[in-house]
């Protein structure tokens, strides 16, 4: 929606919550080709989503408190696994971050107007929702609802009766709107740089962004025609990874993971990102080894496709074939590494105020770095064997992906919050909840990694009775993490009208989305800004001297 | 959690000297982490140091952590090698997988729903699934190999005490995925040879319902599982539903119990699910009388 330039004043002055160029209301904002309601949208349904699949990953713990049957039989557990599975995988974490903070902040990082495709990126919306129903219908019409886990694996997939057809149209084409919102993204990063921002003056969120965009483009169409053949081989029984007619199951499971593996770089490149703003932001200080950080996320998403064997170790690849996977994963933990590294730099001899946004970061580092060398027993193949296809997996996936990907995108809300909004939520409830998510998480998902090391596998309904006491603690730090996250929500949802108003530039920070009002104007800035420094130049912020409001907490 | 074959002290060796180096690296950022946002917080340190970066640091912490990593690969290779290098003249065991049960053949036919070894003999596993794929797991021998439908896995372990030892299914199959279960036990090799070579003559039919996990889904006691039980269920009449998705009603005979054993999908009780495998070609005609005459005579 460029303006022309008869109307220029238009949406450069006010709130971009309170300007719609034609109808106001419902109506407008599902019309809007504005990237920071679009972004807003996303945030409506897919936060809805995130509790569907949160009350689902909660009954299951709560099956799990004690051995034997509490109140879900098998057939219906299967269900509430598979679906949380697919819920929060291919509804909310894939396409959470670029869609929800991606929309939202990218273009104003940029300095720009809008994404490069606006009227495209309102049609990724609705494809999203078309996708999103038709998941969802699949509980719903007959058949019922899914019991194959979120990996569709043949030829269990092939034969049940649930409705996979239906879901795996779904993923297909939730596929279409992250292909979408990639070649949107990758433009915009490309065309829509204020003038004297080069590749290596965009903040870090970007090049996050910019790496998880090109996997979407590239991987996606993989895993789109793996879940064509699935559905065609159900329909018209062709016998792509049926044996007996001729077929492959460990077909189905290279194609499955040459997505399924890059894909969970694209969870963790843009919270990486998130991270990378942030440290700096509250350290007053550049951050260390810019051009590190951004290469780093490009070897990720490099090396990232070719490790995918790693989830078939045991599936009886040829050995050579198991070494190979084995020691190209061992790469790709090299330049996460790096990462860390940096970013423990960008806190030495800083300027750090401890709020909000900040503990969520270094929350954040704690759970990932379990996360990420929690991966390195599952490279490693003698170790992987033992622990492949137990709770530990499960543990280690929480923690890579939740522990990662999630907790970065609750980061960044807090972060952008009172940009997106104007508003600040209440700082002293917003340390709270973030004291009962981390520790619930731990209680949850450490005694995830202990089982696993003993013996118990993922996806049992029931189990054996010497793994009854870390499950139970695990089922207990589900209650605690609960509580956290609804304690979350309520205070960033009571701030969006209650809120103190935050200001401009709350934080004293320094990319170019808080250079203009809270909230933007429609079209970001009342002028286009000129970049003359680096993203993290913090002199301006300290020449101005402390800010008097801040305060530690 | 201690190992129980050969090769578990080397799986052992890698875990210990990965996790303990996590666990150190872990404990190390965290500590660094909490130690610069103390001595740097903004009320002691009011005046930050604008470092941009330093190639020497960056070329340190990409090497150290490389030559790391690779030492965890030769750890994990080193463990993994033993594992697949099946030693000569090993005992053969077929392990065939199906929903929701374990069946082990030895190389004298005997058949067994545990999985008897000898202390001390090296083992090798033909592992097979009739239907979907399995995951063979015995979390003491740190030993897991999938069950594939359509092809031969391998995998071989050598008991190295006596006991039992858990066995189960690592790979999702279904309804009953966390009910198949069964144990490796491990005896004195004179003791397992006396057991192999008891003849026992061919199964009976009660046990033949052990040994091909006809009760994993079908009862004895009339309590409904995932298929209808066998108490009393000669002579009823039932409602049967056709692939084409047609009812009609059936009355149970010993013709009625023969298709529903060998080709189970031609007429599915009314309200279970169509997931028997057939069973055509894994039960030989005496077997089935036998089954049939054990059925029958469950009032």
């Amino acid at each position: 929606m460029a303006a022309p330039s008869s109307v220029a004043a238009f949406g450069t002055t006010g709130s971009y919550l309170d300007t719609f160029p034609g109808r106001r209301g419902l109506w407008g904002w599902l019309t809007t080709v504005d990237h920071k309601k679009i972004g807003l949208m996303y945030a409506a349904a897919m936060f809805t989503f995130f509790l569907v699949g949160m009350a689902l990953g909660f009954l299951i713990r709560l099956e799990l408190l004690q051995p034997g049957t509490q109140f879900i039989g098998p057939k219906t557990y299967n269900s509430v696994f598979t679906l949380h599975g697919v819920i929060m995988i291919f509804l909310f974490i894939v396409p959470g971050i670029p869609a929800i903070l991606g929309n939202f902040i990218l273009p104003l990082q940029l300095g720009a107007e809008d994404v490069a495709f606006p009227r495209l990126n309102l049609l990724s919306w609705y494809v999203y929702m078309v996708g999103a129903v038709m998941a969802l219908a699949s509980l719903f019409i007959s058949g019922g609802p899914i019991d194959t886990g979120w990996t569709f694996y043949a030829p269990y997939a092939v034969n049940t009766q649930t409705n996979v057809s239906w879901a795996v149209l779904a993923a297909f084409v939730l596929g279409f709107s992250s292909i979408l919102t990639g070649m949107n993204f990758i433009t915009t990063i490309h065309r829509l740089r204020a003038p004297g921002m080069g590749f290596f003056g965009m903040p870090l969120f970007c090049w996050g962004l910019y790496a998880t965009s090109w996997i979407q483009i590239i991987a996606t169409p993989v895993v789109g025609i793996t879940l064509v053949l699935l559905f065609l081989e159900r329909t018209l029984g062709i016998g792509f990874f049926d044996p007996s007619r001729g077929g492959d199951p460990i077909l189905y499971q290279h194609l499955f993971w040459i997505y399924s593996h890059p894909v969970v770089y694209v969870m963790i490149l843009p919270a990486m990102g998130i991270i990378s703003e942030i440290l700096p932001t509250f350290a007053r200080r550049t951050i260390f080894g810019y051009k590190a950080i951004a290469m780093s996320s490009m070897a990720i998403a490099v090396v990232g496709y070719l490790v995918w064997g790693h989830h078939m170790f045991t599936v009886g690849m040829s050995d050579t074939a198991r070494w190979i996977f084995s020691i190209l994963t061992f790469f790709v933990a090299v330049p996460t590494g790096v990462k860390v590294f940096n970013w423990m730099a960008t806190l030495y001899r800083g300027s750090i105020e401890v709020r909000v946004p900040l503990l969520y970061a270094l929350g954040w580092v704690f759970l990932f770095s379990i996360g990420g060398l929690t991966g390195l027993a599952n490279g490693a193949l003698a170790t992987d064997i033992h622990i492949h296809d137990t709770a530990y997996i499960v543990g280690h996936f929480h923690y890579t992906m939740f522990g990662g990907a999630v907790i970065g995108m609750f980061a960044g809300l807090h972060f952008w919050f009172p940009k997106i909004y104007g508003r600040m939520y209440d700082e002293k409830r917003a340390t709270w909840a973030w004291g009962l998510i981390m520790v619930g998480f731990n209680t949850l998902y450490f005694p995830m990694l202990i089982l696993g090391i003993m013996g118990m596998p993922r996806r049992y309904q029931d189990y054996l009775p010497q793994f009854s006491f870390w499950h139970m603690v695990s089922t207990i730090g589900s209650w605690i993490l609960v509580a956290g996250i609804l304690l979350m929500f309520f205070n960033l949802l009571r701030a969006i009208r209650h809120g103190k108003i935050a200001g401009d530039n709350p934080w004293g920070a320094t990319t170019l989305e808080w250079k203009t009002s809270s909230p933007p104007p429609l079209l970001n800035f009342a002028q286009a800004p000129v970049v003359t420094t680096g993203p993290y130049d913090f002199t301006e912020i300290l020449a101005k001297g402390h800010d008097p409001e801040a305060k530690s907490l | 959690m201690n190992g129980a074959s050969s090769y578990s002290g080397l799986v052992d060796r890698a875990f210990i000297f990965i996790l303990g180096t996590s666990i150190l690296l872990l404990i190390a950022v965290t500590a660094v982490m909490i130690f610069f946002i103390v001595r740097y917080r903004r009320s002691k340190n009011p005046n930050p140091a604008q470092i941009e970066g330093s190639t020497t640091l960056e070329t340190i912490w990409t090497v150290l952590p490389t030559i790391l990593v690779l030492v965890m690969f030769y750890y994990g290779w080193a463990g993994f090698k033993v594992m697949r290098d099946i030693p000569d003249g090993a005992m053969q065991v077929t392990v065939k997988a199906q929903m929701w049960s374990w069946l082990f053949e030895y190389e004298n036919g005997k058949q067994s729903a545990e999985l008897i070894v000898p202390t001390g003999r090296p083992v090798a596993l033909n592992l097979t699934s009739s239907d979907v794929i399995h995951s063979f797991f015995v979390p003491a021998f740190r030993l897991k190999e999938d069950c594939m439908p359509g092809r031969t896995n391998h995998a071989w372990f050598e008991s190295i005490r006596d006991g039992e030892y858990d066995l189960l299914c690592a790979e999702y199959c279904g309804d009953l995925h966390s009910a198949m279960l069964s144990k490796v036990v491990s005896v004195p090799a004179d003791s397992f040879d006396a057991w192999l070579g008891l003849d026992a003559g061919p199964p009976t039919g009660r046990q033949l319902l052990t040994l091909r996990g006809c009760v994993a889904c079908h009862t004895l006691d009339g309590k409904d599982l995932v298929g209808p039980s066998f108490k009393g269920v000669f002579g009823k009449t039932e409602t049967v539903v056709l692939p084409d998705g047609t009812e009609r009603q059936v009355t149970i005979d010993e013709e009625y119990l023969r298709r529903a054993i060998l080709e189970p999908k031609a007429e599915i009780v009314k309200g279970y699910k169509d997931q028997m495998p057939e069973q055509r070609d894994l039960v030989t005609d005496e077997e089935v009388d036998a089954l049939i005459k054990f059925i029958k005579g469950l009032q």
